[in-house]
């Protein structure tokens, strides 16, 4: 492992002093079940890494979800938030997403703030974080600023925070009347594996049952999450029919850019993306529909 | 580099050591604390053989830097139970031979711990999730889920 300094700051402000020391390389660590792996990977102890341990700050570890808007605290760990039935009942696609990151250790400790921000193009939480429209409010040297879900990721691996910046909250606005989310991957195994291909959705109904507006989110298929604005507006003036859904499918599918790897190939990736957009539009669809 | 001091709670007695800041809780407990019954298998989280508690939540010691215990509760398999009294977990593992070179097994007892603390009454399949993190290569897992239900009925018996 490379050598470490540890360091558990008691405000964002301090972390933010620390983060920004342009003399260090530094880490901010939420839950560090991908931190300490990629560390422990580094050989060269010659290597030093500041590691900013987040959890020591108050507003990390906060999660509430008021009339307004969900706020969530980037280190609350996937256990507590997704024992949240109140969450659950607003966000049941959110909260099977942060359900599959991991196994019931990772789970204490990782978190969805984390999951977003280690930007894996298969992680669990962003694509339906991006059709729920998450807002990311980073904080920073000079102030916060904030980002859509599906601007943060910038490619594999990396976001859209530069040296000295951390993602201190993310919000999601309470969803509309009869409006819901899902999000289904694709594993090999039913347990602790990584997504093949995944695809969050959420629509909003009318009263007669038709699609009025609706968003598209896909994993594991690009070297980012995608949002598809297309396969959202194949839904749109729709009832969720097998037409419509499976133009959405053809859409994830024609914006998706699936490498080839031992989990699985490039043309099945895309195959399976468009399968897994029409179930989640579906299941999306029913729980909308028995929503007041 | 100078080492940090960290006081921390091992299986309910206060505890000091000293580690780089780098090291893993896992490290320290099997080469500071000399504490070997947590097992190392992957080093990366994926197979639960070194599951310890830290504020009574079930976590790889491997994913834990030493220097979080700072302040915190931590369990091992050490405080579960010795060989003239086994709990009643450590107990059915034996009469259901749910086990057999032994090394996932601290782990999967301490996970099994926490999953009927959780769940007194989980199903086959609540257990079989629950402990998807505890791999076991040598038996199958049917033994493993029947002396955790089976732990299960008897506490609740007991209880």
């Amino acid at each position: 492992m490379v050598s470490v300094v540890y360091e558990a700051p008691e405000s964002i402000q301090d972390a933010v002093s620390l983060l920004a020391d342009p003399q260090t390389v530094s880490k901010a660590m939420a839950g560090g079940t991908d931190l300490i792996v990629q560390m422990n990977q580094m050989k060269s102890v010659d290597e030093e890494r500041v590691v900013v341990d987040l959890k020591k700050i108050p507003g990390m570890l906060a999660v509430s979800l008021s009339d307004d808007e969900l706020s969530l605290g980037p280190s609350v760990p996937c256990a507590q938030f997704t024992a949240m039935a109140d969450v659950n009942a607003v966000y049941p696609g959110l909260i099977e997403a942060a359900y599959l990151i991991g196994s019931t250790q990772v789970q204490n400790r990782a978190s969805v703030g984390g999951n977003l921000c280690n930007a894996s193009p298969a992680a669990d939480s962003i694509p339906v974080l991006i059709v729920n429209g998450a807002q990311c409010v980073i904080a920073g040297p000079s102030g916060e600023r904030t980002v859509a879900a599906e601007d943060f990721v910038t490619g594999v691996g990396e976001n859209c925070m530069a040296k000295g910046e951390l993602l201190v909250r993310i919000t999601i606005a309470r969803p509309q009347q009869k409006t819901a989310d899902a999000y289904l991957r694709f594993t090999p195994r039913t347990e602790m594996d990584i997504a093949v291909a995944g695809a969050g959705v959420c629509v909003t109904l009318d009263d007669g049952g038709t699609c009025t507006a609706a968003r598209v989110a896909i994993g594991a298929v690009a070297p980012t999450a995608l949002l598809v604005p297309e396969a959202g507006a194949a839904l749109v003036g729709s009832k969720l029919d097998d037409d419509a859904l499976e133009a959405a499918a053809d859409a994830a599918r024609a914006a998706s850019r699936p490498i080839t790897d031992r989990r699985g190939t490039a043309d099945y990736r895309k195959q399976v993306v468009g399968v897994l957009v029409k179930r989640a539009a579906r299941i999306a669809g029913e729980r909308a529909g028995s929503r007041g | 580099m100078a080492k940090t001091h960290v006081t921390t709670t091992l299986n309910g007695e206060t505890t000091e050591f000293l580690c780089e800041p780098g090291d893993t809780l896992l490290q320290v407990l099997r080469n500071e604390l000399g504490m070997t019954g947590t097992k190392e298998g992957c080093g990366s989280g994926d197979c639960g053989a070194c599951s310890v508690t830290l504020n009574g939540r079930l976590v790889c010691s491997c994913l834990v830097l030493a220097v979080e215990a700072e302040g915190a509760d931590i369990g091992t398999i050490e405080g579960v139970g010795g060989t003239d009294d086994l709990s009643v977990i450590q107990q059915k593992f034996l009469e259901h031979a749910a086990l057999q070179c032994g090394i996932c097994t601290p782990g999967l007892i301490i996970a099994t711990q926490t999953l009927l603390e959780e769940n007194p009454d989980p199903t086959e399949e609540q257990a079989r999730y629950y402990l998807a993190g505890n791999l076991c290569r040598c038996t199958g897992y049917d033994k493993i889920i029947r002396a955790v239900l089976d732990a299960a009925a008897t506490m609740r018996g007991a209880a």
